[in-house]
């Protein structure tokens, strides 16, 4: 846990530009909290703001100068006091000076940290870089901009800026706003990375959580041939972040104890199948592999003996042209191989093979083992990624790829081969084109819209916003992730209403409303039966109106008889008992003066011989017992009458050994209960 | 049933005496349909274990079938049924029946002049009826038939003649009728073609170019059954039905299937029983009820049920919703989290849906735009990339199928910047012209040109199956398997790529650079400590510690201290 701990100081710009989008800041960077809360709740934050009217920090004191910065709060920790202060940030009346506020930021980590914590520190500045900054007392702005750079270097220190530019049209003086573009850059180019975002959703993409000190994969040479060698190191660049696990709780330890865990510690006994009194170690369980039907013993020494055995090394297996692998191959997540940092051939070797490969076009085959040991190897692709920075050296993408038994042989129809109507025709067509050319991610001329790069992961943000409350809602910022811009679609209107109109979407009329909600059913199967039951028919009814009620009325008893008949699940039977009760419940309720009791009558006598014949005759006791309190309740008592003059009584113990009603009673509850 | 019996087929012999009679040298008919089943067996139950076979002699001496016809023998094993799932068990007598074949089952011809007796009508009959079970919707019936008799009425004469061949083509046609496929391999002599047109074609059914083409690809299928990759093999099953909403409130009916996976060994069975108990790490109380889950928040515990933690992770809808397009340049290489899944429209609900997809994906192959969309999928709520894919055909087939492929893009969460974790002061070393320009002339030198991504086998995976076959079958040694994705050291030691290699190795590293001699000189110095270090790295920290404490040396540290302190140690 420690060793991904990381210091972060926020600086955050509050002078009045930023106004107009500190509640946006303020929300971010409470979720940025809360998600440390989650994802590093031994990560230390501090928070300073710029532009403040006051004016409180140490260097103020100690130097002079250094105003309008204030410390909101030290490096600590993060806890829930955290979110308060973010939650409500001040809002100040000075122009904020970003140097100033980044020197304060180094001070306080140099003071808490002094040379420990190398590369775990890391200052975020979010400003919008409109304000001009001090003319230092000595040297130029350049100068001094190298200098903190140099420091930061020095003292392993990162910065991440994030300059927000929402609204273009500010009213800003375009020359400072480029005299600070020039320095961020500057101070970026030297030691960290710098991005601009336009909106809420990549403003939260682009403050990181967490910052995770990557592991080598691998590390060592790449081999073009035995002539060639050139050492690598090999980091994963994509990883899927997961919520972390939910510990199991347990509620032994007394409540007083404050000090406890509630930790629940797993612990596995294996025996050994023939003599199930002996315990087996772990290690000397043995696997067994299918082959057809039975199943072949292996045990781990055996195996140890006779498995594939790879040497550890990548090797190059050629070069090929880029279009010959195609991007649906990508398997799993990727890697980026890097020359050894420090050799400089390395990196040269690299970078011409890179810059080689991206002319000409053209990926690398390799074959990679990462560890001595493992037993298996990967066929991948390197793809090149030449650096548009200067500090940072040329790279490659690895992806994995799939060996031929991992490739399905699935066929399809062609498409010009399907009937004409399933074919577009040339308005179609038309229409199609425009919707794909307007409803445009990546205008030329601005930002793309959702860059993976800067786009949060919703179901993250949303789980670690409170984790107690059980249903998270979906805030404006976070739906632009999972629902379509309402003002790019705005500004496509007639686009989108063409295409909808050029196209025709129906339901099928060949298949049967029947089929449709058996298919359906069968799913609902493990949960609790009445709601689903219920869900689905007011589903039905609504699609249908009219047709479901009379085929309700007439074939109630045959599709009850059908679902009790199948045989493929089990759960058909409690589906029909289900749905057989809901519907003499209904015709209950819809009886005008006793005009559906010969249903009700017919519904009855299939539900009671259906369930002697499953032999659950407590469902149908229990039910007729429930309906007759039922029909007293509503002052139906002619049902019960009529019932029972028809000879519907409980289901007795000699009829049904499984009954727990006597043959005498049987016939006297429906007379004489209430 | 989860898994239907696809393919069932039943194999015929037609064993004939002179084979055994003639040269040794030569493998006898006999012998290499003998040898192709048991191939085909032993990758099959690798492949489509599900399948079910049935292997049936005619034209044998002893009869073993439920009809009880002369001439015909239906080989098998006990705890099998006649037409089953293969055994190791099967293949393995199967494999040495070679041997007792003449002694156990013997062959005689069974069409004799004089007789009414007909064993190919005999053997399609014992044929139709073991493939008797399960119905023709769920599987897919097939008579493989292996003979090397062209004329087998060639004894008889006139009416007995005609009348043969009318009841066996009868026979055969009403197989056929049931469904039952019935395919043709026939084994031609040295000296004489194998004939089909002198009675198989009317057999079979073959007319015209059909019976033409048939020689070339009977050819084929031999080799086909000797060459098979040991593959398992997956029906085509569509994963998830899925809605694609489309702004404006159209909605399509897509399909998503699993193109590509990953394939593993199989599942493990373990062959012991594990226990598995909870106990209370405060207080050492074993634990009955299904625990609840907490989360430290805040430094408070929130506590979920089970349920709720279902719950939680439930929050999405499940369908596809269009966010918008973008050109394929935006998608970078470093967008890949897991292997795509391919998506097709289905018009069995929602009548349109293809229509509308075909639109979009012409437009997008034209366009070159891919589709950014939202799933909401159940597990992995995610935003996807939809590249279309134009259908590719070549003359053995289709190669990739006309869809979509649906890629899981990562989240700034999942992106690490890994390529400015290393970044220092100093600017980054850049290429000149020149080294681009010798790597470039490198490149075209080692080009494979027809490269195409799966043309490895799996060698681990291929070893595994060598292994548990050797293993099932009692084989006494382990086939070795060809590791196909070892670097072709032939074509890499050519002239022209050696020269190449040399020129960027000295343009890049120097003239006097000497990568290899520094590291056989440094390693055969430092060998014999790395050996040593390496032999302590197998132990674990508690054993280093023992031998730390029998010499009177401290303990503390992590476990590379100790083990330096060990050779240090050691040293003295």
């Amino acid at each position: 846990m420690a060793r991904n701990k990381e210091s972060l100081v926020l600086l955050i710009e509050v002078g009045p530009s930023m106004h107009g989008v500190l509640p946006e800041v303020e929300k971010v960077c409470c979720l940025l909290a809360e998600k440390k809360l989650i994802y590093g709740k031994y990560d230390e934050v501090g928070v300073v703001a710029f532009g403040t009217t006051d004016t409180k920090n140490d260097l103020t004191v100690e130097v002079g100068g250094y105003e309008n910065v204030t410390v909101l709060r030290d490096i600590k920790v993060v806890d829930g006091a955290l979110v308060d202060v973010l939650h409500q940030l001040p809002r100040g009346s000075a122009r904020g000076d970003f140097l100033d506020a980044v020197v304060v930021g180094m001070d306080m980590m140099i003071k808490k940290y002094k040379e420990t914590n190398k590369g775990k520190k890391r200052l975020c500045l979010i400003t919008n870089a409109v304000t001009p900054t001090r003319l230092p007392y000595e040297g130029t702005k350049e100068d001094q901009v190298k200098t903190v750079a140099a420091q930061m270097m020095a003292h392993g220190m990162k910065m991440d800026c994030v300059v927000v530019r929402a609204q273009k049209d500010w009213d800003v003086d375009k020359k400072i706003v480029e005299e600070n573009d020039f320095l961020l850059g500057l101070l970026s180019n030297k030691s960290s990375s710098k991005v601009y975002v336009g909106n809420a959703t990549s403003l939260l993409g682009a403050l990181r959580t967490r910052n995770i000190t990557p592991v080598t994969t691998y590390r060592g040479d790449f081999e073009l041939s035995y002539i060639m060698k050139i050492k690598v190191w090999v980091y994963k660049k994509t990883c899927e972040e997961k919520f972390p696990t939910l510990k199991k709780y347990s509620d032994k330890a007394p409540p007083t104890d404050k000090f406890a865990s509630h930790e629940i510690k797993v612990d596995y006994e294996y025996r050994s199948i023939e003599d199930p009194k002996r315990v087996v170690p772990p290690e000397q369980r043995i696997k067994g592999y299918r082959y057809g039907p039975q199943v072949v013993p292996i045990s781990s020494a055996e195996w140890e003996a006779v498995k594939f055995k790879p040497e550890k090394g990548l090797k190059l297996l050629g070069f090929t042209d880029a279009s010959n692998i195609m991007r649906h191959y990508y398997m799993k997540d990727v890697n980026l191989f890097i020359a050894e940092p420090g050799n400089t051939k390395a990196i040269l070797a690299i970078s011409a093979l890179a810059r080689a490969m991206k002319e000409m076009n053209k990926v690398a085959i390799v074959r990679c083992v990462w560890r001595q040991g493992q037993t298996n190897v990967v066929i991948g692709v390197l793809t090149p990624n030449v650096s548009a920075k200067d500090s940072v050296p040329d790279s490659f993408y690895f992806n994995v790829l799939p060996f031929a038994e991992d490739v399905r042989e699935f066929q399809f129809p062609s498409f010009s081969n399907l009937p004409s109507s399933m074919q577009p025709n040339e308005q179609q067509q038309d229409a199609a084109d425009k919707l794909v050319q307007m409803l445009d991610l990546a205008p030329a001329d601005g930002e793309e819209v959702l860059p993976p790069d800067l786009t949060p992961n919703p179901a993250l943000e949303l789980r670690s916003k409170d984790p107690s409350a059980n249903i998270p809602q979906i805030d404006e910022t976070l739906k632009r992730i999972t629902e379509p811009d309402p003002e790019l679609l705005h500004q496509n209107t007639a686009v989108i209403e063409e295409f909808c109109r050029s196209f025709e979407l129906k339901e099928n009329p060949k298949l049967k409303k029947s089929s449709r909600r058996i298919r359906e059913k069968p799913t609902g199967s493990s949960e609790d039966g009445e709601g689903v039951a219920a869900a689905g028919q007011a589903m039905d009814a609504a699609e249908y109106p009219s047709q479901v009620k009379v085929e309700q009325d007439s074939n109630t008893v045959q599709e009850f008889e059908a679902m009790m008949s199948r045989r493929d699940s089990p759960d058909w039977v409690r589906k029909a008992f289900q749905s057989m009760k809901d519907k003499i419940y209904n015709l209950v309720e819809d009886s005008v003066e006793g005009d559906t009791y010969q249903k009700i009558l017919e519904c009855l006598v299939a539900l009671r011989k259906g369930c002697i014949c499953k032999q659950e005759p407590e469902q149908f006791n229990d039910f007729l017992r429930h309906l007759n309190k039922f029909c007293h309740e509503r002052h139906l008592d002619s049902l019960s009458d009529f019932l029972a003059s028809n000879n519907v009584m409980l289901i007795s113990k000699s009829e049904e050994p499984e009954s727990n009603v006597p043959e005498t009673e049987a016939r006297v509850l429906l007379l004489k209960e209430p | 049933m989860d898994i239907d019996p696809e393919d069932v087929f039943g194999d015929e012999d037609d064993p004939e005496n002179e084979f055994y009679q003639e040269d040794q040298k030569c493998v006898s008919h006999f012998e290499a349909a003998i040898n192709s089943i048991s191939v085909s067996l032993k990758t099959q139950i690798i492949n489509r274990s599900y399948d079910e076979v049935a292997i049936c002699f005619f034209n044998t001496k002893e009869k073993k079938n439920l009809q009880d016809l002369i001439g015909v023998y239906v080989f098998n094993v006990p705890e099998r049924e006649d037409l089953d799932r293969p055994t190791a068990r099967l293949i393995k007598e199967f494999d040495r029946l070679q041997e007792s074949f003449s002694k156990q089952i013997g062959s005689k011809y069974g069409i004799l002049p004089g007789t009414r007796d007909n064993s190919l009508y005999n053997a399609l009959w014992a044929a139709q009826a073991l493939l008797r079970k399960g119905s023709t919707k769920t599987a897919d019936k097939r008579i493989l038939l292996f003979t090397n008799e062209d004329d087998p009425f060639g004894d008889m004469k006139g009416v007995t003649k005609l009348d043969l061949m009318r009841t066996t083509i009868q026979r055969a046609k009403d197989a056929q009728d049931l469904g039952i496929s019935i395919e043709l391999l026939p084994l031609s002599k040295p000296d004489d073609d194998f004939n089909v047109s002198t009675f198989y074609a009317d057999l079979l059914g073959l007319e015209g170019n059909d019976l033409a083409e048939f020689k070339a690809l009977a050819a084929e299928r031999f080799e086909d059954i000797k060459d098979q990759l040991r593959k398992r093999m997956f029906r085509k099953r569509k994963v998830r039905r899925i809605n694609f909403i489309i702004p404006g409130g159209k909605s399509i009916e897509l399909n998503t299937y699993a193109v590509v996976r990953p394939t593993n060994p199989g599942n493990i069975t373990w062959l012991d029983s594990a226990e598995r108990s909870f106990f209370c790490s405060d207080t050492g109380a074993l634990l009955q009820d299904p625990p609840k889950y907490f989360q430290t928040y805040k430094s408070e515990n929130i506590m979920f049920t089970a349920n709720e933690v279902s719950d939680i992770k439930r929050v999405s809808t499940g369908h596809l919703r269009l966010l918008g397009f973008k050109p394929l340049s935006c998608l970078k290489d470093y967008h890949n989290l897991r292997p795509s899944t391919f998506v097709f429209p289905s018009d069995e609900e929602v009548v349109g849906s293809t229509c509308i997809f075909i639109a979009l994906h012409r437009s997008m192959l034209r366009l070159k735009r891919f589709a950014v969309a939202f799933y909401g999928n159940s597990t992995h709520p995610q935003l996807v990339a939809l590249i279309a894919q134009d259908e590719i055909m070549s003359p053995s087939g289709q190669i990739e199928p006309p869809g979509m492929h649906m890629i899981y893009l990562p989240y700034s969460d999942d992106i690490r910047p890994i390529e400015e974790f290393h970044t220092d002061t100093n600017l980054a070393p850049r290429a000149s012209e020149d080294q681009i320009k010798s790597a470039s002339s490198l490149l075209k030198r080692i080009d494979l040109k027809n490269f195409s991504v799966c043309q490895f086998a799996n060698p681990a995976l291929q070893k595994h199956y060598a292994v548990l076959q050797a293993l099932a079958l009692d084989e006494d040694e382990i086939p070795d398997v060809k590791d196909e994705t070892l670097p072709d050291e032939e074509g890499l030691a050519r002239p022209g790529v050696v020269k190449a290699l040399e020129e960027l190795k000295i343009c890049v590293y120097g003239e006097n650079f000497k990568q290899e001699d520094d590291d056989t000189m440094g390693s055969q110095k430092t060998s014999e400590t790395s050996n040593k270090r390496k032999a302590l790295k197998e132990l674990t920290v508690s054993e280093l510690k023992h031998y730390l404490n029998v010499h009177n040396q401290p303990v503390g540290g992590k476990k590379e201290a100790l083990i330096s302190r060990i050779l240090t140690h050691m040293g003295k």
